[in-house]
């Protein structure tokens, strides 16, 4: 009797994740099996695909598209990721210094996290734009434009080679929101008799920050930085739009360029061969930062759910 | 003493409140351009006039009917709505599986589920694609919902998991002893008392759908069967200099989330929280 209702028990089990498994053969594992089998074959889609063996991968490692498409992508996570992550930080913290109408501005802040696509794409594309756009009349007020133009001159924003990169990650910033909620969420569960001793201590507030806050906060900074990172490794849309990877590919995204070659030019066997790249280049990192985790992110022992 | 560091303690909060009203003030401004922009003329928008003489309303009018807006809306309404109800049903059940019923391997496969969190869709977007065209199914709408009725999306299975596991499992032993069946208790039980979670999962999914590009980008070829993503995108590479007009159209279509964002905040931020601060 009870040997029955356990494998009832297993039975519904396996019923009830059956969705997520047949998902996971046919969207997830089946794929990628086939992507690395696809990726030694040459196909246009059209005509019978035909075996090259390494042949793509030596096409790979000979094509500049490729270093263009990861210097990039590289770049842009060097300099999106952590700003992000140091602006996400340091408006949490303002935030919750006791600062009055709280929830409204962290609505705000948080509201262009939650937009993007195609239409958040269209409307930097013309905010940046130097005819009609409002960035260039603003930094012009400011008196910044000069500075700028001392960097590279004209400041033409997506029509220039050297400040279309530096525009996505402006953009990046505006949605500086989502990292912002959770570290804010991390704050406020941060026990408030550990402050509480550290002051009977006389700690300074750098030293609260450093020796309280950041420790708590480290497992939070791991997630967003994990999720970061394979994010800005998948920005599309933004680069689809906006520049469609110029001028002469200073924008040309990892992905964008994985798009142009199966869908656009119909190379589904190179197109494998690169989504694989990418794949081992996001794994590699995750594990990276993972590993490098156990130096820097603390788990309080007795961490509660409430 | 205590005088002095209360003091100080206002001129921080001070401080703070300052800087963080700049930063509100720069997160508004890209918004409040948008929005002035969709109503100036096309003269206004080239000369950079920092507000409109008098609004254009005609604009939205013009915009919408370049970018075949009711049926574009037509289309990405059911499609966001079908993937919607696939991911919120196939999601509860799996979630409802690892969360409570017990059987072989079913913490390994947990730990699967979490690791296909990290891989990019783009990385089995060829094959997939190859698949659906096989099957007949590009430019229909079949790539774009039956997925989602197949799991979707491991993050949402983490998020309903991660909320069932705080529902008190006395429930499902006093409801057990009713007589009721693990798909029993499933229904009435864990289900009525997750609305939340079930809410912010529809939303996330809503709006996931709502902007995505990539996808119907991929399969909808025909004009007809064009999303407002699709539509707006096409528009933009025609009408590219017509600031007004472009601003009017995606105004419009950002709307509803703003929209959804006002009314349910507390979903999102209670399901970046569950998944970011406790996993």
């Amino acid at each position: 009797m009870n040997l029955g209702a356990r494998k009832r028990e297993a039975l519904s089990g396996y019923f009830a994740i059956s969705p997520w498994l047949i998902g996971f053969l046919a969207f997830i594992i089946g794929p990628i099996l086939a992507s690395l089998f696809l990726s030694f074959m040459k196909w246009d889609i059209i005509t019978p695909p035909a075996f090259v063996g390494g042949g793509n991968y030596k096409r790979l490692i000979e094509d500049p598209l490729l270093y263009q498409c990861l210097k990039v992508t590289f770049i842009y996570t060097v300099f999106a990721i952590p700003l992000n992550l140091g602006f996400g930080l340091l408006v949490a913290i303002l935030m919750n210094q006791g600062v009055k109408g709280i929830n409204i501005f962290r609505t705000i802040f948080y509201m262009p996290a939650i937009l993007s696509g195609v239409a958040v794409a269209i409307l930097w594309q013309k905010i940046f734009n130097p005819h009609f756009g409002v960035l260039n009349p603003i930094l012009k007020l400011l008196h910044i434009m000069p500075v700028l133009e001392l960097v590279s001159s004209p400041v033409t924003w997506l029509y220039s080679e050297f400040w279309a990169l530096p525009s996505f990650i402006i953009m990046n910033l505006w949605a500086v929101g989502g990292a912002m909620i959770i570290y804010l969420a991390a704050l406020q569960g941060i026990p408030t008799h550990l402050f509480e001793s550290a002051d009977i201590d006389g700690a300074s507030v750098w030293s609260k920050f450093r020796h309280i806050t950041l420790p708590m906060l480290s497992p939070v900074i791991l997630f967003n930085l994990i999720m970061g990172v394979i994010g800005s490794f998948q920005v599309f849309t933004s680069s689809y739009i906006m520049t469609g990877g110029g001028p002469n590919n200073a924008t040309l995204f990892y992905v964008l360029n994985l798009y142009r070659q199966a869908f656009q030019y119909h190379r589904m066997g190179y197109g494998c061969a690169l989504a694989w790249v990418l794949f081992i280049i996001i794994i590699v990192f995750t594990l990276l930062i993972l590993k490098s985790s156990s130096a820097w992110v603390y788990y309080a022992g007795a961490r509660r759910g409430k | 003493m205590t005088h002095s560091k209360i003091t100080r303690r206002r001129i921080w909060t001070i401080a703070a409140t300052i800087i963080i009203l700049v930063g509100v003030f720069i997160i508004l401004i890209p918004l409040f351009w948008m929005l002035t922009t969709s109503l100036k003329t096309y003269a206004e928008a080239e000369s950079m006039a920092w507000l409109p003489r008098k609004p254009q309303w005609n604009n939205y009018f013009t915009a919408l009917r370049a970018i075949n807006f009711w049926r574009a809306l037509g289309n990405t309404l059911l499609i966001t709505f079908l993937a919607m109800t696939g991911h919120v049903f196939s999601c509860a059940l799996v979630a409802y599986g690892f969360a409570r019923l017990r059987f072989p391997f079913r913490d390994p496969l947990f730990v699967i589920l979490l690791a296909t969190m990290m891989i990019p869709a783009q990385v089995t977007m060829i094959p997939i694609f190859i698949e659906f065209r096989a099957l007949g199914w590009v430019d229909t709408f079949y790539p774009l919902t039956v997925p989602a009725f197949l799991g979707g999306s491991a993050f949402f299975i983490f998020l309903l998991r991660q909320f069932f596991m705080t529902i008190p499992t006395e429930l499902d032993d006093a409801a057990r002893i009713d007589g009721c069946s693990h798909f029993g208790i499933f229904f009435k039980i864990i289900l009525p008392l997750s609305k939340p979670a079930l809410l912010t999962v529809a939303l996330f999914s809503f709006m996931g759908n709502w902007n995505d590009f990539m996808g119907p980008l991929i399969y909808l070829n025909s004009p007809e069967k064009k999303t407002l993503a699709l539509a707006l995108q096409d528009f933009n590479s025609l009408y590219a200099v017509q600031p007004h007009l472009m601003m009017a159209a995606s105004l419009v279509i950002m709307l509803p989330c703003l929209a959804i964002f006002f009314f349910a905040q507390r979903y999102f931020i209670k399901g970046m929280v569950i998944t970011g601060v406790k996993g």
